[in-house]
Order: C-alpha cells, then structure tokens, then sequence
C-alpha cells in the first residue's frame, strides 16, 4: 500500500467536507483494502464512515418497502427477518456472495459501489483478453469489459431499488440502474464527492415474494463470483403472471435488465416455452468476446432455471446452499 | 502523525499507538502486540487464515485496518481457552481430528465459533460446509473440520439448555 491520510469524520457533513479529489470513502474495507494492496486503489485520503451516525438502520416502512442504511453489513441485511420476508431474493444473492467473515464487514454501500475484478489488474496494464476472460461481459459494452461483480444488486435491479446520496450539491435520489451504468470514463454515476447514505427498495418489490429466487451458477459451490446468475420474480394473478421481473447477472458491467423479456411473460401461464422465449429476449444482442461464448448458453439457462424455480414458489427457509443450482439436490434437515 | 486507539483485546484493554494507517488488524496483533495465533495466509480475505472476532463477529483481520478500530472488541485464538480449560470448539478440532498441518486452524476455529454464534447452520453438515467456505485447508482436512463444528453445536446447545433447566 502507498501511504495516505487518515480521517474519521463523526458527522455526515463533515465527511463530505472532509472530500478531495484522490480520497476514498472507506466503508468495510473488504473490496478497498484488497484493492490498494495490489496497487489498484491508490486513494491519497482514506475517509473513514465507521463514525457516521444513523446509517446502520433497516426501516421497514408502513407502505411495504424498506430503507436501508448504508453502512448495515451484508449478513445484518441478510438475516434480518422482516427484510428477507419482504425480498427473499435479495437475501438470497447476499447469502450466495463471498464468505461469512466478508459478509459480516462488507456494507450495503460498498458492495453497490465495489470495483469490477478487472480493476486489480488494470493498473498493470495487462490485456483484459490474456488469462482469465470469465469475469467478461457479453452484453452492454463494446469491447471487453469487466462485468459488475455483485450478486446483491442483481435482485436490487429487478425490484428497482433507489439510492440516496448526498454530496456537495445538496441530497438526490437516483436509480440502482443509473447509479451502475458506466460511460467509457467513469465507473458509476456518482460525482466527485458524493456518498451514499441509502438504499430505498419500494413497496411494489414485496408484491412478488411468494415467488422471487435468486440463481447463481460458480466455479466452485460458495465463496466464488459468478460465472452466471439471475434474478427472477413473478407476481400471479390465479393461474397466470400478472407481472414478472428478470435480471441477469455477471453478463454485462451492470446487472441486465431487458422491459420486452419481462413484458413478454405477462398475462401468460408460466411453463417452459415462456421461460426460454423470455430468457432468449433477455439475452438478444449478447456477443461472445475471446473465449466467452458459452457465457450466452449458460446465462439462458441459469435465467429460464430461475423464473422455474421463481415459479414453483419462495421457500419458506433458504435452502442450505443460498442461490446454488445445487441446492434441491442437498439434503435439506430444516424440511427432513 | 500517529494515530491514538484503545482495544479490549481478549478481554484487556489495550492502548495502542499507531505511527501508520496502513497497518492491518493482523499485522497489529502479530508483530507488533505479539500475538502470532492468527494467521497470514493469503493477506486477501480469500482463505480465512486470519479470522478474529471483532465485536463478536467473525471477519478477516487482514482487511481491517486498525486504526479504524478505536474501542473495538477484538478475540483471537489466544482468548478463546479458560486458561487450561479449552473451548468446546478447541476440544472438538482435536477429538475430530479437524486438522493436519494446523496452519488454518485458529482461522478455522474462529470462524466456527463465529458461526455458531450466528446460528445459522445448527448442526447441518451442509449448512456448516456453506458456512465454513471462507476458510481454506490447504490439507483438506474438510471432513474432520465439519465433524468438530457439528459436534461443538450440540455439545453447546446441550450446555445453553442444561443452564436453563
């Protein structure tokens, strides 16, 4: 690590005060700290947000929604009864992702905001096309580009979660979906100097819980990103799906939303046909770059496996191995 | 500049001056506090060689920096025994034989007693191999490691119950 400067605002204000360019907001230190230990992340001054207050809250609100807190760390979002009630799904991709020990440091914020894998290595000036090509995009990017590396945000997506922010020009609103969509120069829409202070899931998300699964295809079963993975949701009215919800993720630099996939399915009963027609939409314009091509089979299947399992029903206990297309076949005792 | 911090580490309070922010919970504890239980694997939060309790909480002391860690909690594998009585998860590492070269073992441990705590795995191998993932063994000592957290759940539940009774 080069050397830094040091600070610990104890008040939101303060911090932004505290904002120059070169400096990094440190949250958990999970994604940051690896980073400037390869040399990735060279922030002059690291701004601790440990101090803030009143960003560790999970409010879940009258309507049916839910705020969030920034700085409320993957596992206290995961576990919390009443939010994985409301958005199994999305307690399922935080469960998938990494390992209990980052769960238990890793924010909210900072999984959002985490640096795509390619950014420990770009700094050496490797070609993104030598070695391991797995974490590519094939949709949304000309060129290769590193794909967005959080399970979290693919259901965040789907169920149009909204982020608060504040920075030098006062407090915004702006969509999870925005937020992540990257321009050839910068990572996230955020301007210099902007924090996050929330995240807003609005009450509609909690409309499809009966029937919301997250699916993540890995190397190698848990603590491994994704080779391919879906979030799937589906709202029926009696036999038929009055509305459905489909993102994809590790496919493109943000998790990949396509309105004519989802339209496709509404009004519809839900059997195989549906399901492939909807993930073969999903899925159109996807491009296979270097080696990626089967990148575009698995991720039809991992999205048409999702909206069954989305089908079939949100079960009433995560299963032993969250968002693994092996978990039907393990044993469950909860259910024994 | 240095940087001015107070832990309670195993249960003592410790003052600790630190002239560099760069300095990581683990490198604190091993080199400069003396405490060489807690392992440096691969200093990437990707094998678990490292894992400590913060605040009771298991995490990979090689990404917290400790200078954010003013008035923490902090236990590692030093303050797990009562003196000469050994934890119950210690105990079941060794009847199960949840271990070859050892390396991995504190992490292993804390990480067990971290995942007991969460209760989240009970005693379900499945569970308890999901939950183990963040820790690494380089000799594959997987089976025996999963036994000793299974064994260790139920020998605690059966403790918490028999307090209660």
């Amino acid at each position: 690590m080069i050397p830094f400067a040091f600070l610990q605002p104890t008040s939101v204000d303060d911090a932004l005060a505290a904002w120059t360019p070169g400096a990094a907001w440190l949250g958990g230190g999970t994604n940051l700290v690896d980073l400037m230990k390869t040399g990735g992340g060279q922030p002059s001054l690291l701004i601790d947000l440990s101090r803030l207050p009143g960003l560790r809250d999970i409010e879940m609100s009258d309507d049916g929604g839910a705020r969030v807190g920034a700085l409320v760390s993957n596992a206290d979002l995961a576990d919390h009864p009443a939010f994985a009630a409301r958005f199994p799904m999305v307690a399922e991709a935080l469960l998938a992702g990494a390992s209990g020990q980052i769960r238990n440091a890793a924010t909210v914020a900072g999984n959002i905001l985490q640096y795509p894998r390619d950014a420990f290595f770009k700094h050496l000036g490797e070609d993104p096309l030598d070695g391991d090509t797995t974490s590519l995009s094939i949709l949304g990017a000309n060129g290769p580009v590193a794909v967005h590396p959080s399970d979290f945000c693919v259901p965040l997506a789907a169920l149009d979660a909204v982020v608060e922010v504040q920075g030098p020009n006062g407090p915004r609103d702006i969509a999870l979906a925005d937020l992540l969509a990257p321009t050839a120069d910068t990572r996230t829409a955020l301007a210099p100097g902007e924090l996050v202070l929330a995240l807003r899931l609005p009450a509609e998300g909690a409309t499809f819980a009966g029937h919301a699964r997250y699916l993540k295809v890995r190397d190698r079963t848990s603590f491994a990103f994704a080779l391919t993975s879906a979030a799937a949701a589906l709202r029926f009215d009696g036999p038929r799906i009055a509305e459905a919800r489909l993102a994809l993720g590790a496919v493109a630099p943000t998790p990949w939303r396509v309105a004519e996939a989802e339209a496709l399915m509404a009004g519809q009963a839900p059997d195989a046909d549906l399901f492939e027609r909807a993930a073969q939409t999903a899925l159109s314009g996807a491009v296979a770059i270097g080696d990626t091509g089967w990148k575009i089979e698995l991720a039809r299947r991992t999205a048409i496996r999702a909206l069954t399992l989305a089908a079939a029903h949100t079960p009433a206990r995560l299963p032993a191995l969250p968002g693994s297309p092996f978990a039907a076949q393990a044993k469950d005792h909860a259910h024994a | 500049m240095s940087f001015s911090l107070t832990l309670t580490l195993n249960g003592a309070q410790r003052d600790i001056v630190l002239d560099d922010p760069r300095v990581t919970l683990l490198d604190l504890l091993r080199d400069r506090i003396g405490l060489p239980g807690t392992k440096k694997g691969c200093d990437r939060g990707q094998c678990g060689a490292c894992t400590v309790l913060l605040n009771g909480k298991r995490v990979n002391a090689c990404l917290a920096l400790a200078v954010t860690l003013d008035g923490a909690e902090i236990t590692t594998i030093e303050g797990l025994a009562d003196g000469d009585t050994l934890h119950p998860v210690q105990d079941a590492f060794i009847e199960a034989d949840g271990f070859q070269c050892g390396y991995c073992t504190p992490g292993q441990i804390m990480s067990a007693v971290g995942l007991i705590a969460e209760g989240r795995a009970g005693d379900d191998p499945e569970r308890i191999r999901e939950g183990m993932s963040g820790n690494i063994c380089r000799c594959a000592a997987y089976h025996g490691i999963t036994k000793a957290v299974q064994e260790a759940t139920r020998r605690m539940d059966a403790a918490t119950k028999g307090d209660a009774a």
